[in-house]
């Protein structure tokens, strides 16, 4: 019970707390060049979901069999780089073959998100925070889930204010900014939530 | 030191070869048998993923030209050089693969148009066009505010001072956004070579337009009577131009008792049949005023009286005996 109230624990945090978008500042390309309309946004989420659960899976088996069992640590960045390259590759193809209905929803997607700052980052604080397996686990799907709240949440706010007056030299790319500066700043009033 | 050196360069080898290994076995096994005609349709197309063409990206549009969807010139950006190459590829005729521009029916400006009211809502045509009551009393003109120039992603429409949108055609890639934006429905795609525009597209009775709009169509019908080719027709009170049979001659704007119509081609000034006619009657039978007279196989004349300059016979002529000067 202990265990499963702490995995839920790492969850919130993971999603709310230390949402990877807002307040670790991962993964700002795809948040803020997918997110003009909720639907295509949900989707780079959901890819992005999927891709991060799939990295934590793998490279906790790297880090731990290969890496830490060989003392060779400094090779996180490399290993990790080209195993979560070829997974996408190989989930890509797998879906294609598998369900053409969901590549045609993940598809465009997956590439994309291949060598995102928040996969690469997920999977190295991984070894940092000394996550066991199941933890891991939990730890890829927060963040994903973390990173599609936030741009959905994002891409929501922008369809609302293309209708609103904003100042000539807001529109655009500043007003975005601004708007994703005050949801960070949202987001961190989470941080009284719990501590992991 | 060097235990360190070999396990490493060991562990990533092997780590890179399961992986090459891998994604070579995944490759064959779940490998997906496409037509290759898919395959050699998106060799040839620009793989910008552009989207201009309406679909996802260069793949999707391949795929949809092989399942005979798509048409062949439906590339706005690979143009005629990429239609031709698909249509070898489809085995089909290339239909006209010229590039289309979007054109505002609209002319009225603010200085030459009525105003109902002062809209003081959310600046933009879809918030207004909701309202219902525009500024300009023409319920069919441009609503000014440039939703249009907001949603083209190519920079090709600008507002100018008179609060009309401009569209640069050098830019435009016809991708069919403004047309779908425009709560009005003002933008129309046609031919780039295409030089008469009737910028209008009010429906009202000739008598209103008379009164709101100084530059409306009042649906006088000279542009139809005089038109060579027959290409406007008259539809609920407004001139209608058909690009597919216009000709260019710009007959229809010198008409235009409201300057509705805008020729931007070169008029013909002078026009007649040189010393290398063969008298093959061409141009004779093409001609719609009956200005040309001759002999079969003599060189013919035109009778400069009753030639309307239209430009016709210089088109129809199979040995290039018609001379043109332009202003």
């Amino acid at each position: 019970m202990d265990s499963l109230q702490y995995l839920l624990l790492l969850f919130i945090s993971t999603v709310l707390i230390n949402n990877f978008v807002l307040i670790q500042f991962l993964g700002i390309c795809p948040f803020l060049g997918v997110s003009r309309y909720v639907e295509t946004a949900f989707s780079m989420g959901l890819a992005a979901t999927f891709v991060m659960t799939m990295t934590a899976f793998a490279t906790y088996f790297i880090n731990t069999f290969i890496l830490e069992a060989l003392n060779l640590e400094f090779l996180q960045y490399m290993s990790f780089i080209i195993v979560i390259a070829s997974l996408v590759q190989f989930v890509e193809m797998f879906i294609k073959k598998v369900s053409p209905v969901l590549y045609k929803a993940l598809g465009i997607y997956l590439p994309l998100i291949t060598t995102n700052c928040a996969i690469m980052g997920m999977a190295l604080l991984i070894p940092q925070n000394d996550y066991n397996f199941i933890e891991s686990i939990v730890f890829g799907f927060g963040a994903g889930v973390g990173f599609t709240l936030a741009i959905v949440l994002i891409a929501g706010l922008r369809q609302e204010i293309q209708f609103g007056d904003v100042p000539q030299d807001l529109k655009g790319m500043p007003i975005t900014l601004i708007l994703a500066g005050l949801m960070a700043l949202a987001f961190m009033g989470f941080a009284g939530l719990a501590v992991v | 030191m060097d235990s360190i050196f070999i396990y490493a360069f060991l562990s990533m080898g092997a780590l890179a070869a399961f992986l090459a290994a891998g994604l070579g076995f995944a490759s064959r096994t779940f490998h997906v048998e496409k037509d290759p005609r898919v395959v050699e349709a998106n060799e040839i197309l620009p793989g910008a993923n552009c989207g201009a063409c309406g679909y996802a990206g260069c793949e999707n549009f391949a795929e949809a030209v092989v399942e005979g969807e798509a048409p062949v010139a439906g590339c706005p950006v690979g143009g005629e050089g990429v239609a031709d190459k698909l249509a070898d590829l489809m085995g089909a005729e290339a239909e006209s693969a010229e590039k289309q521009v979007a054109r505002l029916l609209c002319k009225g400006i603010k200085s030459k148009t009525a105003q109902n009211a002062s809209y003081q809502g959310i600046e933009s045509c879809v918030a207004a066009s909701v309202v219902g009551l525009a500024e300009k009393k023409c319920s069919y003109g441009c609503l000014g505010f440039g939703d249009c120039a907001e949603i083209c992603p190519f920079d090709a429409i600008v507002m100018n001072d008179e609060g009309l949108p401009e569209v640069d055609e050098e830019k435009c890639t016809g991708c069919n956004n403004c047309v779908e934006e425009c709560p009005h429905d003002l933008f129309l795609l046609g031919p780039i070579s295409g030089k008469n525009h009737i910028r209008c597209s009010s429906h009202d009775a000739g008598k209103v337009v008379r009164k709101i709009c100084e530059v409306g169509c009042i649906a006088c019908t000279q542009c139809a009577r005089v038109c060579p080719v027959e290409a406007i027709e008259m539809q609920e009170n407004l001139a209608v131009l058909d690009y597919e049979k216009c000709i260019n001659c710009g007959l229809c704007a010198e008409k235009c008792p409201t300057d509705t119509i805008d020729f931007e081609g070169e008029k013909i000034s002078a026009i007649e049949i040189t010393e290398d006619c063969i008298g093959c009657t061409k141009c004779a039978q093409e001609c719609p005023v009956e200005a040309i007279t001759g002999e079969a196989k003599e060189q013919h004349e035109i009778d400069q009286e009753t030639c309307i300059k239209c430009g016709i016979c210089y088109n129809v002529c199979p040995v290039d005996a018609v001379k043109k000067e332009v202003k």
